[in-house]
């Protein structure tokens, strides 16, 4: 089941106009209209990705008004988010302190070696 | 493939649908930094992320179907667990290992290559996602401009 969600979460976020779409709904709700004005993209292009958004959990869309404001839920990507946004960060910090720790292992070798 | 490649700066790129690259060059020779891959006296040392963060666990099998397992420890108590298998052993050019973070998270292949260059040793470390979707899903934050800060701004609207 777990795995389900988050393969669906996954293929929400495999593309780079809803990762962008996401990203302008982070500051607040906005209409299809407006989530396609960054876009060279037709309104029912965006409505589509739209409706992957939505069955991924990862948007609500307002029922009452025509234009149906969506907004993000943000629920399903804050485990995503969590492993994905420290990637990066961690292999940079850990590369970082190999440089430093390989030079440790050279000099305990040179000193090892010098010895034999 | 070596030419041109600087000292401290690491490289993500994706050469297939389902893979990541990360290169590197290390100032030292290809045998001391295999080592520090695959030592377990070696590797709690340098591959602990962010500060912060200890490794109190490392369990390495370091053979052809040997097993290995990490697991991370925060100040507050938190814990991270990684583990997999190794699936070739060559040092110092060539490791094999499969790696999970659990079992809600698909495994990956990952392919570490050591070339020598000169007294320097050029890395290339292949990941291999189960699907482009799942890599696109792990680089989505790190590798998109401007999509890292709108995930912090999420974290914050989150915590």
């Amino acid at each position: 089941m777990e795995i389900d969600s988050l393969s669906t979460t996954f293929s929400a976020l495999a593309d780079p106009t809803r990762r962008a779409i996401l990203a302008r709904l982070t500051t607040g709700a906005a209409t299809v209209k407006e989530l396609s004005a960054p876009f060279a993209m037709s309104g029912p292009a965006v409505s589509k990705h739209l409706r992957v958004l939505e069955r991924a959990g990862l948007i609500q869309r307002g029922r009452e008004a025509q234009w149906r404001p969506c907004t993000l839920d943000a629920a399903p990507l804050k485990e995503v988010a969590e492993w994905a946004g420290e990637f990066r960060r961690f292999w940079d910090a850990s590369y970082a302190r190999l440089d430093g720790y390989l030079e440790h292992l050279k000099k305990q070798e040179q000193t090892h070696g010098k010895r034999t | 493939m070596v030419s041109g490649l600087k000292l401290g700066v690491t490289t993500y790129t994706t050469p297939s649908d389902t893979e990541l690259l990360i290169t590197r060059v290390f100032d030292a020779p290809r045998k001391i930094v295999f080592d520090a891959w695959t030592d377990p006296r070696h590797v709690p040392q340098w591959l602990l992320g962010p500060e912060g963060w200890t490794m109190p666990v490392c369990e390495v099998d370091l053979r052809a179907g040997g097993s290995w397992r990490y697991v991370w420890r925060k100040g507050d108590g938190t814990e991270m667990e990684m583990s997999g298998k190794y699936r070739e052993v060559a040092p110092p050019e060539r490791a094999i290992w499969t790696e999970s973070w659990g079992a809600e998270w698909p495994e990956t292949v990952n392919t570490l290559v050591l070339s020598d260059s000169g007294g320097r040793t050029a890395m290339a470390l292949t990941i291999r996602y189960v699907s482009k979707e799942a890599r696109d899903a792990a680089l989505a934050t790190g590798m998109k401009d401007g999509i890292e800060v709108s995930f912090e701004r999420l974290d914050r609207m989150l915590s």
